[in-house]
């Protein structure tokens, strides 16, 4: 896994002013596409959260910096899509991430499960990245041309992402005893909140051609899914799906405490700038 | 253990090697001739520093989940990475010198190994990521950037890549200062806070005077080391003086003058019994650093055997369809 640092080991303050370039400047997002864009770009932010959890704690050096990168590309994709979001209501980036309370959030429940072990961080990564990327390879031909960009730039990050979680769940399921019974127990933990991901609602159907139906996204992900667990030679999980509604505002207890630690620091300063 | 007469021309042909390299203050590659003196003094020295790389990443990982901006956050998160980075190339430079990685993690977890004491200080406040930028890493990169043309080749060309990015390091530091001084009453306390704790043990960096400071002298001769600690300090110094104005902070240190006629900063008296006590492992975060260190590499260690594992099945089974 380590040849992969070297393609993404030089973050540079340049990369992080990108998402602006990408965007243009004077681009407004109608409430809708704004909606659509906080969803994305809260499951990036809360993912990255937790990722970033890790930082300094992983199993080996190399992993610190995997994770490294894998949290900063998505709080790239999230700094991106919340910003564009912001459009809509005048608000920006940090307002949305810092002064936004939790029924206010559109995240799934899939990223807000909490780290875990390696194990449930991989499997929970595994999920979600084989989404993303059925996600962002659908949007990038999005008629909206902010959402269009955002989704090229982060369509390779995250098949990296994909890559780098698979060849663990690989090594996890095929290496000793303790790591495949600890793999197929975060893997059934996780599996859940699948379904959550490919749900259908009002606001994608009016959105045809902006973003593409999540329940359009599912056979891809399946066949990534499934590829990868035959090659571990794990079974897909036969777990009853969670009514997820993180779409509606709806999140799990560790939500509350996520949030807490994330935004005390900026609520605790109105008006400041960093 | 028997020494031939042939081994024994074979390691003066090597000394001879060894001295006009360094008389001529050419490298020495890993494969050369050396001193074990040399080597020892190296592996202790690139392995403590790539210690304090991983450790140096908890004052800083302890604020990434708390960081106020998300541009702060991204920020944040790229600089701690970059330090574990850094670690991976020390470690690497110090294995072309005969030591495993496995041994040097052993003696940083186990206590028996050093790494800069600076990192045994709490970072209570979101300023002191100011602080640590600036000062740390700022007092880092005075130590450091001589140590690019230290004669030890692995050594040499892992500080260049460091030292470029220690310098990002410093300016992220000196920004996160500057928002917060030219910000509300509350944050610009915060930044003078963060400063009067991180600028004597910043100062103390640099070492002893060189008068106290028992392995400068074989360092120099051998091109190691190119300034002496208080040489080092100095320039330390002097470069924080105009900063401090640009801050619109004030500098911890009431004492600091300069001396035109020798051109110096005379400092105020440095607490060496502090630097004694924490270097000796009675500071703040000693106890707080080896534990953190020591429980990720704990519940790692399920996922290394597993790795470990896996590798050595894909190894069998490639050696089977052969």
């Amino acid at each position: 896994m380590s040849e992969h640092s070297g393609a993404h080991g030089d973050v540079s303050v340049d990369e992080l002013t990108l998402a602006e370039e990408l965007l243009g400047s004077g681009t407004t997002a109608t409430p809708p596409v704004a909606e659509y864009a906080m969803r994305l770009g809260d499951d990036a932010l809360i993912l990255s959260q937790q990722l970033g959890g890790w930082i300094s704690r992983a199993p080996e050096l190399e992993e610190d910096l995997a994770l490294g990168n894998i949290a900063l590309d998505l709080i790239g994709h999230a700094r991106a899509l919340l910003r564009y979001a912001g459009t809509a209501s005048d608000r920006s980036e940090d307002d949305l991430a810092f002064w936004r309370d939790e029924p206010e959030f559109r995240s799934c429940w899939l990223v807000e499960q909490p780290n875990g072990h390696f194990g449930d961080t991989i499997a929970r990564q595994f999920l979600f990245s084989a989404y993303q990327v059925e996600l962002y390879q659908a949007l990038a031909t999005s008629t909206d041309p902010s959402l269009g960009a955002i989704a090229g730039k982060a369509e390779r990050e995250v098949a990296y992402h994909l890559d780098h979680a698979a060849q663990w769940m690989l090594r996890l399921a095929g290496g000793t005893e303790e790591s495949r019974g600890r793999i197929t127990v975060s893997l059934g933990d996780l599996y859940p909140y699948v379904d959550e991901l490919f749900e259908d609602d009002e606001l994608t159907d009016r959105l045809a051609g902006v973003a593409p139906r999540p329940s359009s996204l599912r056979a891809g992900f399946d066949r990534t899914v499934a590829s990868v667990l035959a090659e571990a030679d794990l079974e897909t999980p036969a777990v009853k799906p969670a009514r997820g509604d993180g779409r509606r505002g709806g999140h799990t207890a560790s939500m509350g405490y996520l949030l807490a630690e994330m935004q005390w620091l900026a609520r605790r300063h109105p008006g400041a700038t960093w | 253990m028997v020494t031939t007469t042939a081994e024994l021309a074979e390691d003066e042909d090597g000394r001879a090697r060894f001295d006009a390299l360094i008389a001529a203050d050419q490298r020495i590659e890993p494969r050369d001739w050396m001193p074990d003196k040399y080597r020892r003094t190296l592996v202790r020295q690139i392995s403590q520093h790539a210690h304090s790389e991983i450790i140096g990443m908890q004052p800083e990982a302890n604020w990434i989940t708390r960081a106020p901006s998300l541009k702060r956050k991204a920020i944040l998160m790229a600089k701690v990475q970059d330090e574990a980075g850094h670690g991976l190339y020390l470690y690497a430079a110090a294995q072309t010198l005969g030591i495993s990685r496995e041994e040097m993690t052993a003696q940083l977890i186990e206590g028996r190994a050093r790494y800069s004491s600076i990192f045994n200080y709490h970072t209570p406040t979101w300023a002191d990521m100011g602080a640590i930028g600036w000062l740390v890493d700022g007092a880092a990169i005075c130590n450091q950037v001589p140590l690019c043309r230290a004669s030890y080749g692995p050594y040499g060309r892992a500080m260049v890549r460091i030292c470029k990015e220690e310098s990002f390091h410093q300016r992220q530091g000196f920004e996160i200062l500057y928002e917060l001084s030219h910000g509300t009453p509350e944050q610009k306390q915060m930044a003078q806070d963060a400063v009067d704790r991180w600028y004597w043990p910043s100062l103390m960096m640099f070492g002893p005077s060189d008068d106290a400071s028992p392995n400068s002298a074989q360092s120099m001769a051998w091109n190691i080391k190119r300034f002496s600690n208080d040489e080092l300090r100095q320039r330390f110094v002097g470069m924080c003086v105009p900063q401090f104005e640009a801050l619109g902070l004030e500098c911890p240190d009431k004492d600091l003058r300069y001396d035109e006629e020798t051109g110096t900063w005379i400092t105020g008296e440095i607490d060496w019994d502090e630097f004694a006590a924490v270097l000796d492992g009675r500071g703040p975060a000693n106890a707080a650093r080896l534990r953190h260190r020591r429980e990720a590499h704990d519940d790692g260690a399920w996922v290394r055997e597993a790795a470990a594992e896996y590798a050595r099945k894909q190894h069998d089974s490639e050696r089977v369809a052969v």
